[in-house]
């Protein structure tokens, strides 16, 4: 790896296979011939961040593989993430017209996978003169990294601050192993830095750098730190080994060293949205015999995409719906068995109870705690009822004129592409706001 | 099951698909394994004095996903000496009596000519093919193609030929001329009793972008070839058709250029062929192909009630006219069905850029007094989609259609835009009908200006 940034060899992330391995320049060229260069495309319209689809894809077909990768990345810096990351599915290649005529949609994640592995090149993008102006970013993920790289090339000088040691965000520490690994993602930040970002790590903001120094050291603020800790249930027996946050066990699965599962038989994913099926299909793929969810409502009400809730029980993960941990027993101190009951309409647990059956392993995926704190350290900036900072809906400039937010802070928690375009819309924002200054 | 035998100029073949000289006809074993996959006949790879090829030969306009959607040759005749292949050809047919054997000729003086006439009648072969065709290499040297373009030299070398030999004698012609119709009449003047075509249409395939040399490179450096496979039947069709509704040609014509399926023999058996030469497609896909042609022609012709290939012969000619023998008064429009469209819009760039701006996008609004059936609809339609899954189907003004086709050729769903007749009161009347009648010019020209 040419960055700075070092991960251990020997995590279980290594063991997944790629689920879409870079295409063949043949294939490559072959898909892209495909595509039937719609007018107004749809494919186009579905994308968060607007990426020119035929025109790239038209690009390969033509053998004109830099002009592809310029396509992509004029809309979409992080374009090698989100080729990769993207739900697809139910973004451009479920917008394809081709599905209406009962025909594979073109594959377009791959493609431009492919486009950007072959056709980035230094230098592809045009930069701005240097203004003169810097920008601070709090937080190093996606919004934060998309914004950063957008300021560069309008010339601004930007400086991001992460708390970690890794930089990169749920890009780095949170996408599904078999869709994108830590080093991927770290060669996406560098790539960023190969912009002209500066990324300072092990910085966090109120300790080690006080938010008013922040505001006064750069001329604009973009708040992107993503979310903060898993959500706990509070029950009892919750405390002590054999419970873990979702989060924050994808990420150990990803970015630690070593790690086992030898001696885990039965897990149980308490959650019903996308990361719990992450943790469940990354359990299976290292081989966990039994993987079960636990939700509180009916299956069909879980918030994971359909597309990926269906893989995970093709992989043999069990869903158990209707249903609510009410306690965690312990032998040992390790945990050793849940007792489930059954909820109510509501999703609320009763009193009525299902079983209490074995377990090794339960994994917490009911959300993630909102960093308000940071956030109120910025004077001026709001949050709403349930702790996203306001923003403007289009600029994400939020109650503080200089500071802008974007990403899971200020949209709850969508897409690593969503993060991608409010933190994008931000930095154009900014720029014009430090244009019309100047 | 219909009768596939044909007798052509003498020659009697159990299909009327044979192969065409080239490379699948270079030798005697190539040929029978051809034989005994179907072919009725094949027409020798051609004879003449040795010559050196060059390496390489091919290049192929790859296109939509079609490895040989055109292929272009700088090959040269039979590389292999004249008795291995006289030998050959006698052995070959003496194994297959029933097959058609021709031999294709190029040579270049008269003594020549008679010399290798009366080999060739010594291998009992069915006939000669004199090639007139070959639009590279051996043109420089004064043959092929440059005799297929001196209809005198031509009608001279067939009355050669006719004079020496009692066999059949096909005139391979080049497409590379202005009138297909001059050679043709020649060679029948000549004493020829069949022609065959198309030959290879000149040309360069292309140019290695990094090197700046044409393809097929040679070292250095490239030349023009003759091009063939599925791009060039149309012209092969035009010429064939033509040939067949002239009365100066009247001779059985052996359709060339492009054929790869039964439906493009069928084609070149309804404008006039009666038999098919068949070479790249072999090239491409093996000897096995004639199942394919042989099978579907044969459905063809029991579904529409034809006992015998011959009356497939000529069978759209009648309808191939001059353009002043078509009727003005016949009128189509575009109609586009909602429930196959995808939504592409590709109908409507093309309508709106490249033809006559009939096609409009949902929400566009119809001109008063305008034919558009399904403007309103769309409109209702576009207007309570839901947001993320727009309406997206265009719609057709009618008044404005000049039934191009264009939006229906480029649509990639099939039997989403159809064409409709519209019958109007007029009688059908062509331009020459109007020549005729003294209306023959429109206002609008030169004479109305001031």
């Amino acid at each position: 790896m040419s960055g700075p940034y070092a991960v251990p060899s020997d995590r279980l992330e290594r063991r997944f296979q790629e689920k879409n391995p870079p295409l063949a320049p043949g294939a490559a060229r072959r898909e892209a011939e495909r595509c039937l260069y719609c007018a107004d495309a749809p494919c186009i319209t579905a994308c968060p961040t607007r990426i020119d689809v035929p025109t790239f894809i038209k690009r390969i077909a033509s053998g004109h593989l830099r002009g592809a990768a310029r396509t992509i990345l004029e809309a979409n810096v992080l374009g090698a993430t989100c080729a990769r990351v993207c739900p697809v599915e139910v973004l451009c290649e479920g917008a394809c017209v081709w599905v209406r005529e009962d025909r594979p949609a073109i594959a377009i994640g791959r493609l431009q996978r492919y486009a950007l592995d072959e056709g980035a090149a230094p230098g592809l993008l045009p930069k701005a003169p240097a203004s003169g102006k810097s920008v601070g970013l709090v937080g190093a993920g996606p919004a934060s990294l998309a914004c950063a790289g957008r300021l560069a090339l309008h010339g601004h000088s930007a400086v991001l601050y992460e708390k970690r040691s890794l930089p990169g965000g749920l890009a780095t520490t949170g996408v599904a192993p078999y869709k994108f690994r830590t080093e991927d993602a770290l060669r996406e930040v560098d790539f960023v830095r190969s912009l002209g970002v500066t990324i300072r790590t092990g910085v966090t903001i109120g300790e080690d750098l006080a938010a008013d120094e922040l505001l006064a050291t750069h001329e604009a603020v973009f708040l992107g730190p993503g979310l903060g800790p898993d959500s706990r249930l509070g029950i009892p027996g919750e405390d002590g080994p054999g419970v873990v946050g979702a989060v924050e066990w994808i990420e150990r699965m990803k970015n630690g060293e070593g790690g086992s599962l030898e001696n885990v038989e039965r897990a149980l994913i308490v959650g019903g949205g996308n990361t719990a099926v992450d943790a469940a299909r990354a359990l299976r793929g290292l081989g966990v015999p039994s993987v079960q969810f636990a939700y509180r409502r009916s299956e069909h009400e879980m918030k994971a995409y359909d597309h990926e809730l269906w893989a995970a029980k093709q992989e043999g993960a069990v869903v158990l719906d209707r249903t609510a941990v009410a306690e965690v027993l312990r032998r040992g101190g390790s945990a050793s068995a849940v007792r489930l009951v059954h909820t109510d309409r509501d999703g609320k647990p009763t009193s009525r109870e299902i079983a209490t059956i074995p377990m090794d392993l339960v994994i917490l995926a009911i959300g993630q705690a909102r960093l308000t704190e940071l956030v109120r350290r910025f004077p001026g900036v709001e949050l709403d009822g349930r702790g996203r900072i306001v923003a403007d809906p289009v600029t994400g400039r939020t109650g503080n004129p200089r500071v802008f937010a974007g990403g899971d802070a200020r949209n709850g928690g969508k897409e690593v592409v969503n993060a991608v375009a409010e933190g994008q819309a931000a930095a154009d924002a900014i720029d014009s706001m430090l244009r019309e200054e100047s | 099951m219909a009768d596939l035998s044909v007798r052509f100029a003498g020659i009697e073949s159990p299909n009327p698909f044979w192969l065409a000289s080239g490379p699948p006809t270079n030798t005697g074993a190539q040929i029978e394994r051809a034989f005994a996959a179907g072919w009725g006949g094949a027409v020798w790879k051609t004879l003449g004095n040795p010559i050196v090829n060059t390496s390489s030969r091919l290049a192929a306009v790859e296109f939509g996903g079609s490895r040989l959607a055109g292929l272009n040759n700088i090959e040269l005749i039979t590389d292999r000496p004249l008795a291995d292949n006289l030998r050959e050809i006698a052995d070959v047919k003496r194994r297959w009596p029933d097959r058609a054997v021709v031999v294709s000729l190029m040579f270049d003086t008269r003594a020549e000519w008679n010399d290798i006439l009366r080999r060739c009648e010594d291998t009992g072969c069915d006939g000669v093919e004199l090639n007139f065709g070959c639009p590279h290499g051996m043109c420089e040297r004064g043959m092929g193609s440059a005799v297929g373009q001196e209809p005198n030299v031509l009608r001279e070398l067939v009355s050669w030929v006719a004079e020496s030999t009692s066999l059949p004698i096909l005139a391979k012609l080049t497409p590379n001329v202005t009138d297909i119709r001059e050679p043709a009449r020649a060679a029948r003047e000549g004493g020829a009793h069949a022609i065959s075509l198309i030959n290879t249409v000149q040309s360069v395939i292309g140019v290695d972008l990094d090197r700046l040399v044409p393809f097929p490179r040679v070292g250095d450096a490239s030349t023009h070839g003759g091009y063939c496979g599925p791009a060039v039947k149309p012209i092969a069709l035009r010429m064939v058709a033509d040939l067949a509704r002239d009365a100066g040609v009247g001779l059985p014509i052996s359709g060339i250029g492009g054929i790869a399926t039964w439906r493009d023999a069928a084609e070149f058996l309804a404008l006039g062929a009666s038999t098919v030469q068949v070479c790249t497609a072999v090239m491409h896909h093996g000897f096995r192909i004639v199942e394919d042609l042989i099978a579907g022609l044969s459905d063809y012709l029991d579904a529409r009630g034809l006992v015998r290939v011959s009356e497939l012969t000529g069978a759209a000619v009648p309808a191939y006219r001059d353009w002043g023998d078509l009727d003005l008064n016949y009128r189509i429009v575009a109609e586009i069905h909602e429930d196959r469209c995808i939504g592409c819009q590709l109908c409507w760039v093309a309508c709106h850029d490249g033809a006559h701006q009939c096609i409009h996008l949902p929400g566009e609004e119809a001109r008063a007094g305008h034919v558009a059936p399904a403007a309103a609809r769309a409109a209702a339609r576009a207007h309570s989609a839901p947001a993320h899954a727009p309406y997206r189907v265009p719609w057709v003004d009618e008044t404005e259609c000049v039934g191009c086709n264009l939006c229906a050729l480029v649509c990639p769903v099939d039997g989403c835009i159809t064409m409709e007749e519209r019958r109007g009161p007029e009688r059908p009347e062509t331009w020459n009908d109007r020549v005729r009648a003294g209306r023959a010019n429109p206002p609008g020209g030169l004479r109305d200006l001031d």
